[in-house]
């Protein structure tokens, strides 16, 4: 429930999280609620309007948090859609797929469009650059989903559990469908986010999220002078208190309230489905600054 | 207003660029914080072979801020002549020293650093030790130091009865680790500064605060890493019962 009564911690206006995840029963986390519980009240306290979240299959609990099984990965977007459901407000669907289960893949990303999904959520099942993730980024497109996709800032090595990719590999999808957008996820997520930005600087299609733990100074001021204002999305992944964070820093750091409305909700809007994220939301020319203009 | 950030530096990082670690920014950024003053230490000196040089640089650049900002040099106690610098620095009214044992390689049943653990209380000034400067995931390949371990924290809070430990920049693991390795004494002994704790949903920083409690904890940025306001974020977003906690700022101010 909202407490009406306090003022938004990130301030008056839209806020869209585009790295969001929830659990379910089947992740073997017997507070799996409460973890969701959690979410969605510190979004509230934040002001966060709308949630876009996915599930990774199991978590790990019977199939691999990477390398999810087609059945757990099935499981695992039922969830998310469900609670879209019980949240139409707030919370918004991205369908999960491993791309090595090619059909079922496929095959999902329509069955959760018709269900209500608005993007795509590819982890660390397959390298980005490989064959197999173009039918995805097809499908993708033919929806008019974006696909957020995992990202190792500078990935070095393989890591055990996923088959990471950074923004070369990335970059190298999103130059063969340059149809689609595509979220590079979490710059503050782990690796060296410094070699993100000159991979992607001259790809378009490419966004990038704020979200993840990761805090350094002059990771803002870096982002922005690679891609500018008008290709970074907001969000929080696994740390809600870093993207508040990351909020109160981009303010003080001279962004015009119009480059922050891009970066809190505006390019989001534009990047999913028309209408997919606030139809039910926000009124006609609405503007975070100072609300409702003709 | 926040009485103190423990846990600040000035100068230059070796591994990549940081925007003006200056005193004169870190003073104004204090200022816009709402912060009454900071515990500063000089950030290249963890990686000199000798904290001396930049020990000097420290009180040089502090000079002009000293009643916001307070200088906590380093000392290595493997370094001859460390019982004289601890020395010096206690005649400059330091509040605390910093030893970065990790970088140093000087393993949790080093002497020396249990002999500065115990000089420290003799002393009355805090022992600052920094569990990690940088994600493991991000780290420049020349930085090779591991992350601050358990075992030399809980040693070093059973060397002395008079030992004051504020250890920076640990998640909740290795706090769990260490507080409840330790006796109800030597536990108190310990305190921690919540800039690399998480927040929502996962509530870590919520679940330490009620579990180890709010008053082993102090109030702790490591700028000019890291974004000053991310502490600041994940108090606010504490559940009700927990907000506005009586950290421990009590203790070192």
């Amino acid at each position: 429930m909202k407490t009406p009564e306090r003022l938004p911690l990130a301030g008056p206006g839209l806020l869209i999280d585009v790295h969001a995840h929830f659990m379910h029963a089947g992740c073997g986390r017997s507070h799996w609620r409460t973890i969701n519980e959690s979410r969605l009240a510190a979004g509230d306290r934040i002001g966060i309007s709308v949630h876009v979240a996915s599930v990774l299959g199991s978590w790990g609990h019977t199939s691999p948090t990477y390398f999810p099984s087609p059945q757990d990965v099935s499981v695992g977007n039922d969830a998310m859609l469900a609670l879209q459901r019980d949240e139409p407000a707030r919370v918004r669907t991205y369908v999960t797929v491993n791309p090595n289960d090619r059909r079922h893949a496929i095959e999902e990303i329509a069955r959760c469009a018709r269900a209500g999904a608005v993007g795509v959520k590819l982890a660390a099942s397959r390298r980005a650059d490989d064959a197999l993730v173009d039918d995805i980024a097809v499908a993708a497109g033919e929806h008019g989903f974006p696909i957020l996709h995992h990202i190792w800032q500078h990935r070095r090595q393989d890591w055990p559990g996923q088959e990471a990719s950074d923004g070369v590999e990335l970059g190298r999808l999103a130059a063969r469908h340059p149809g689609v957008s595509f979220i590079l996820a979490h710059i503050g997520g782990g690796g060296d986010y410094a070699h993100t930005f000159p991979a992607v600087r001259e790809l378009p299609n490419i966004y990038l999220d704020l979200s993840g733990s990761g805090v350094d100074r002059g990771m803002l001021d870096d982002a922005l002078e690679a891609v500018g204002p008008a290709r970074l999305v907001w969000g929080c992944d696994l740390t809600m208190e870093t993207g508040l964070a990351k909020l109160r820093a981009l303010s003080v750091i001279g962004l015009s309230l119009d480059d922050l409305e891009l970066i809190r909700w505006r390019n989001a809007v534009d990047i999913f489905p028309s209408g997919s994220l606030l139809a039910s939301q926000v009124p006609r020319a609405f503007t975070a600054s100072g609300g409702a203009s003709a | 207003m926040i009485p103190l950030d423990a846990n600040t530096f000035i100068g230059p990082y070796p591994f990549r660029s940081v925007p003006h670690p200056d005193p004169a920014i870190l003073v104004s950024v204090l200022a816009r914080e709402d912060i009454a003053s900071a515990w500063t230490g000089h950030l290249p000196s963890a990686w000199h072979r000798d904290p001396t040089h930049g020990n000097e640089i420290l009180f040089q650049e502090l000079e002009p801020f000293r009643d916001k900002l307070h200088p906590v040099p380093a000392i290595r106690p493997d370094w001859p002549g460390w019982e004289r610098a601890l020395r010096n620095a206690v005649d400059l009214r330091v509040p605390a020293i910093r030893a970065y044992p990790s970088q140093w390689r000087l393993g949790a049943e080093d002497r020396g650093m249990l002999s500065l653990a115990a000089a420290c209380g003799e002393a009355d000034v805090t022992l600052v030790l920094t569990t990690r400067f940088e994600d493991l995931r991000q780290r420049h390949w020349m930085d090779a130091a591991p992350d601050l371990g358990g075992a030399a924290i809980r040693a070093l809070a059973r060397v002395d009865r008079g030992a004051r430990i504020l250890v920076t920049a640990a998640g909740r693991g290795l706090i769990e680790e260490v507080h409840w390795g330790l006796t109800a004494d030597e536990r108190a002994r310990v305190w921690w500064d919540i800039s690399w704790i998480w927040g929502p949903p996962e509530n870590d920083l919520a679940h330490l605060f009620s579990t180890v409690g709010a008053s082993r904890f102090v109030y702790g940025t490591q700028w000019p890493l890291r974004l000053v306001q991310s502490p600041r974020a994940n108090l606010e977003l504490l559940p009700d019962d927990l907000r506005s906690p009586p950290l421990a700022a009590s203790v070192f101010t």
